[in-house]
Order: C-alpha cells, then sequence, then structure tokens
C-alpha cells in the first residue's frame, strides 16, 4: 500500500436476522488506489458495500472514512461525505431525464464551485451522457445506464467511489468501457473500491483484489496473480 | 343551460377534490403512507379561519395557512417519523387514531366553551358565495376561486416538481427513497418538504370549503377526504397525476349526479341519497377493471418504503 487509507474497514460483522452474512470483515483502501472485491454468489459483497454506505447496520466493527469513525451514520450523511456507491442494477431513474439524474448527483456535492469542471471531464469519460441529456433515463440500453449510474456517482465529486458489479450484463465492448474508465477515474483522484465477478480482468485491473467467501475475506492477490487462474479458482473454492 | 351551470359546478368541486388528493399523494409518495387524518388537517385549518373573527380576510387566510402547516409537521414528526420503518398498516392504523384524536379535540371545545351547536361560524371572503350571471348562467365566485385556486396550487406545485432541487429530489424519493439517500437526498427534508406543502394545499382546500359552508364543525373535511380517497385508489395512487385525476373525476361526479337527481325518488337510482353507494359501485367495478387504477399505465410497478 502506497498512500494513507481513505476507507478502513476493520473486523466488521453484519447479519441479516441471526445469519452472519459478513463475517470479521477487514480491508483497507488507500488514497488512489483501485482495490477489487471478488467471490462468488452470496459471499457477502453487496452486503458489505451496503455496510459502508450505511444501508445495512453493522453487528460490530468500524468502518472509518480518512480516519473518522463513519458508522451508524446515515445514508445521506455518508453520501455528503464523500462515499458514491454505484449499485448493483445501476438504479437510475427511469422515468427522470438524464441530465435530472445527473443533477440528483450533484445533492452530495459539498463544495459546489467546481461542479462545472467535474461535469465536463465526466462527460468527455461517458460522452453518451452529454449526447442523450434530454432522453428519459429508461430508454437508455443497459450499458448507457450504466455508464450514467457512474456519471451520476461521479458528480457528487467523492473522495471514495464504490462500484457493485458495474459490468454485469454488459456487452464485451461495454465492458472494456467501464473498466477503461476507472484509471481515468483513479487519475482524477478518485480512490475506487471494485466489486466484480470478473475475477480476472479486476486482479489485472486493481492494486489489490480481496476474495471473500461465505462473509469472510480469504485471500488478496495482486496483478501478478492475474494470469495464474489455478490460484484464483482456488481462492473461490476455499470455503 | 341548466346542464352548462351543472357542469362548471362540478369543475368547481373537481378542483378542490384534486387539491386534496395531490396533499395526500405527495406525503404517499415519499411515504408510502395513506393519510386518513388529512382531512382534519382540513377542519385545523378552517378553526383557524373562524377563530379570529373579525381579522382581514387577507390575515386569517394566513393563519389557516400557518395552522395546517404546524398541524402537518407536527404530525409527521410525532406520528409518522417513529413510524417510518414500521409495518404500512401501523402507520395506517395511526392516521386513523390522530384522525379521531383531533376530530373529538375539535369536539371537547365545545363543552369547554359550553356552546350550544357544535360549529362555529366563518365569514372569510363570505362575499364570494353570492353569483355572476352570464346569461342564463348563475355561477357562485367561489366556483371560480375553487377552480382558480385549483389550477394555481397545481400549476405552482408542478413548477416546484420540476424546476427546483428539492422538488427535483422529492420526486426521485417518490420513486425510489434508497437510491436517493444513497445521492446524498436527506430523508427528513424531503419528507417535512412533502408534509408542509400538503399542509398549504389542505389550507386552501379549507378556504373554498369554507366559503361555501360559511360554517367549520368537527367533521369539515371528513366526508371530502374519504370522497378523494376513493377516487385516488380509483385512480391510482402510485402516480401523483393519476390520483389527481381519479379524484377530480370523482368530485366532478358527485356534483354532477347530486344535482341532477332529486334530493329524495321514488326509485333508489334517481335519488342522490343513493349516490355514495352508486360511487362506491364504480370505483368496484374499476379497481375489478384496472386493479392498478383508471389512469394507471401498464405493467407498472409498485415502488419500495424507505
Ligand atoms: N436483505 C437481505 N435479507 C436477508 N438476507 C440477505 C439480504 N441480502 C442479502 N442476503 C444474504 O446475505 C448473503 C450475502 O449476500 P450479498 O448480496 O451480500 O452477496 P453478494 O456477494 O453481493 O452476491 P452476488 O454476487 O450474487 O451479488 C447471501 O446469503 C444473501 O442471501
Ligand atoms: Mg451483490
Amino acid at each position: 500500500m502506497n498512500a494513507q487509507p481513505v476507507l478502513e474497514v476493520d473486523d466488521l460483522w453484519v447479519h441479516y436476522g441471526t445469519v452472519p452474512a459478513v463475517r470479521k470483515l477487514g480491508l483497507t483502501v488507500g488514497g488512489g488506489e483501485i482495490v477489487g472485491l471478488i467471490g462468488p454468489n452470496g459471499a457477502g459483497k453487496s452486503t458489505t458495500l451496503h455496510a459502508i454506505v450505511g444501508l445495512v447496520p453493522a453487528r460490530s466493527g468500524d468502518i472509518r472514512l480518512r480516519g473518522a469513525s463513519i458508522l451508524g451514520r446515515k445514508p445521506e450523511t455518508i453520501a455528503r461525505a464523500g462515499i458514491s456507491l454505484v449499485p448493483e442494477g445501476r438504479r437510475i431513474f427511469a422515468q427522470l431525464t438524464v441530465e435530472e439524474n445527473l443533477r440528483l448527483g450533484l445533492v452530495a456535492r459539498t463544495g459546489h464551485n467546481d461542479a462545472d469542471r467535474d461535469l465536463g471531464w465526466i462527460e468527455e469519460l461517458f460522452p453518451v451522457v452529454r449526447e442523450f441529456r434530454a432522453r428519459q433515463a429508461g430508454t437508455l440500453s443497459g450499458g448507457q445506464q450504466q455508464q450514467l449510474a457512474i456519471a451520476r456517482a461521479l458528480v457528487a465529486g467523492p473522495d471514495v467511489l464504490l462500484l457493485d458489479e458495474p459490468s454485469l450484463g454488459l456487452a464485451p465492448t461495454i465492458v472494456d468501457v467501464v473498466f477503461g474508465a476507472l484509471t481515468d477515474i483513479r487519475e482524477r483522484g478518485v480512490t475506487v473500491l471494485l466489486v466484480e465477478q470478473r475475477a480476472q480482468r479486476t486482479v489485472a485491473l486493481a492494486d489489490r483484489t480481496y476474495v471473500m467467501t461465505n462473509g469472510e475475506i480469504r485471500m488478496t492477490l495482486t496483478p501478478a496473480d492475474a494470469d495464474d487462474t489455478e490460484r484464483i479458482i482456488a481462492a473461490y473454492m476455499a470455503s | 343551460m341548466n346542464h352548462v351551470q351543472a357542469l362548471i359546478d362540478a369543475i368547481g368541486e373537481g378542483a378542490v377534490f384534486a387539491l386534496i388528493a395531490v396533499g395526500i399523494g405527495l406525503v404517499f409518495g415519499v411515504l408510502r403512507l395513506i393519510n386518513f387524518a388529512y382531512g382534519q388537517l382540513i377542519m385545523v385549518a378552517a378553526y383557524a379561519l373562524a377563530f379570529p373573527g373579525n381579522w382581514p380576510d387577507a390575515a386569517s387566510i394566513g393563519l389557516a395557512v400557518l395552522a395546517a402547516v404546524v398541524a402537518s409537521l407536527v404530525m409527521e414528526r410525532i406520528a409518522f417519523r417513529p413510524l417510518r420503518t414500521a409495518d404500512p398498516s401501523t402507520m395506517l392504523v395511526a392516521t386513523f387514531a390522530i384522525a379521531y384524536l383531533l376530530q373529538n379535540g375539535a369536539l371537547l371545545q365545545y363543552t369547554y366553551r359550553q356552546q350550544g351547536g357544535l360549529g362555529d361560524s366563518i365569514g372569510t371572503l363570505s362575499g364570494l358565495n353570492q353569483a355572476v350571471t352570464i346569461g342564463s348562467l348563475h355561477i357562485r365566485w367561489v366556483t371560480f376561486l375553487a377552480i382558480g385556486a385549483g389550477l394555481v396550487s397545481l400549476g405552482g406545485l408542478a413548477l416546484i416538481l420540476t424546476r427546483t432541487s428539492i422538488g427535483l429530489q422529492m420526486r426521485a424519493a417518490s420513486m425510489d427513497f434508497r437510491t436517493a439517500r444513497l445521492l446524498g437526498v436527506k430523508a427528513d427534508t424531503v419528507i417535512m418538504a412533502a408534509v408542509a406543502i400538503s399542509g398549504v394545499l389542505a389550507a386552501v382546500a379549507a378556504v373554498v370549503l369554507s366559503i361555501s359552508s360559511t360554517s367549520v364543525n368537527p367533521t369539515t373535511g371528513f366526508q371530502e377526504t374519504i370522497f378523494v380517497l376513493v377516487g385516488v385508489v380509483a385512480g391510482g395512487i402510485d402516480r401523483l397525476v393519476s390520483a389527481t385525476l381519479g379524484a377530480f373525476a370523482i368530485g366532478f361526479a358527485i356534483e354532477l349526479v347530486g344535482t341532477e337527481l332529486p334530493n329524495s325518488g321514488a326509485t333508489p337510482f334517481t335519488s342522490n341519497v343513493y349516490m355514495p353507494s352508486v360511487i362506491y359501485l364504480a370505483v368496484i367495478v374499476v379497481l375489478l377493471l384496472r386493479p392498478a387504477g383508471l389512469f394507471a399505465r401498464r405493467g407498472q410497478r409498485t415502488v419500495e418504503r424507505v
């Protein structure tokens, strides 16, 4: 790790009823890093992200943003503190226009002054959001909606961007666009925590990738492991 | 020509119902809660109109708006907020309880005041009960006020919802509250905004209703709200526009049927005594044919709560 931790999760436990979905989870994301979190269906990846943004309560443990605990805060407070989540299934507002979706992204922004400059590079990164500005968001294709969802999260000017399976159900060319964008996003100073099912691509892209099964982190992989398919498969099986 | 007059009166009644529907629908949008106590907000505003006796009209209307907004916000703070994550049926029962509480509170004050009748007269804008004569039509000014107030209020609300940031946030919260919060939309703020606006609309409805009835009593607003809820459900509560159209249709129908039918008749369907039954029957038929509501879009999914 080469930077100050921006996001730290310590000994996190999350339960649904009596069933633990996340167990003694610890992870650290340094400033300017891209960190991956992979694992099979039901491993607890989304639950981890939901706990970070305050959508589900933690049973115990701690979550810190720039050293200060955000545990137990409301989702809107955490969003305004600088964490943006691109949720699984995109969750764009289908009946609103593309522009209105982007304007909603501005709500969490604390310093409103340089919004235009940010909007500039975000539209450059995802030209579709500029092109289809006035369109109803629900009429966009799945790939375009995913780009809108990421753009909407970015206009908030977050310190940390959390993405929950952004490549799910997308055509290969769009997957390339999304993965390519993450590098640009990092270069803009945004720290990235990427939850994915595309294990190999994630390991290759991220500075570090945690492998999660059954609510626990089993292993940490580096880009050097990207071609070691057997090791990745073994990590998935270790449950 | 008589029919034209009935038609205009019916539009006036529909406009008032539409206002009430929007007040209920706005809160439903953000809370997934049907506020059965909405009629009592109208009652509170009407009592505020009756209260100062000899104030200028503008001042007593101002007081009525203030009273309805405060009552609405207090309701949200002490009842809806603690129950926000509760079962929808719990919230529903809570609004029933508040409705009864307010109604009986209004009743109780007559005991203390030792007044004979259960009512207070309202003189606000009473001049508007006079009719203008256009050809063979006699239309009361209050009918124009009802239509005008409906248009202005709904137009103003439409501007707030489409042109302001809080309006956009309210719309987003109505569609998907969880995602809206993830974007930094403050739950308490949008809910309080919706609740406050619904209070303003209750006051506007109270002014129009009070001019016609020239009085207020503990049941003021009750009957209208029940009819509006029927219209809202028939129209489709999931969208503000369809709910409003549904309520307008009910108000329009009730007024039209009421004036076109005699007060007592030899056979059931020629008497407006049976009108509520006829209306309910129509609603049942509508809901059987189109469960999502008369004006709802097809294939629409219901949205989750907070
Ligand atoms: N709202 C919920 N109520 C109860 N159990 C839940 C809920 N959400 C998730 N779970 C359970 O928690 C576990 C972890 O689910 P989670 O959605 O976090 O997994 P995931 O790693 O994101 O899976 P996927 O790759 O399929 O998205 C699963 O066993 C799931 O069934
Ligand atoms: Mg998931």
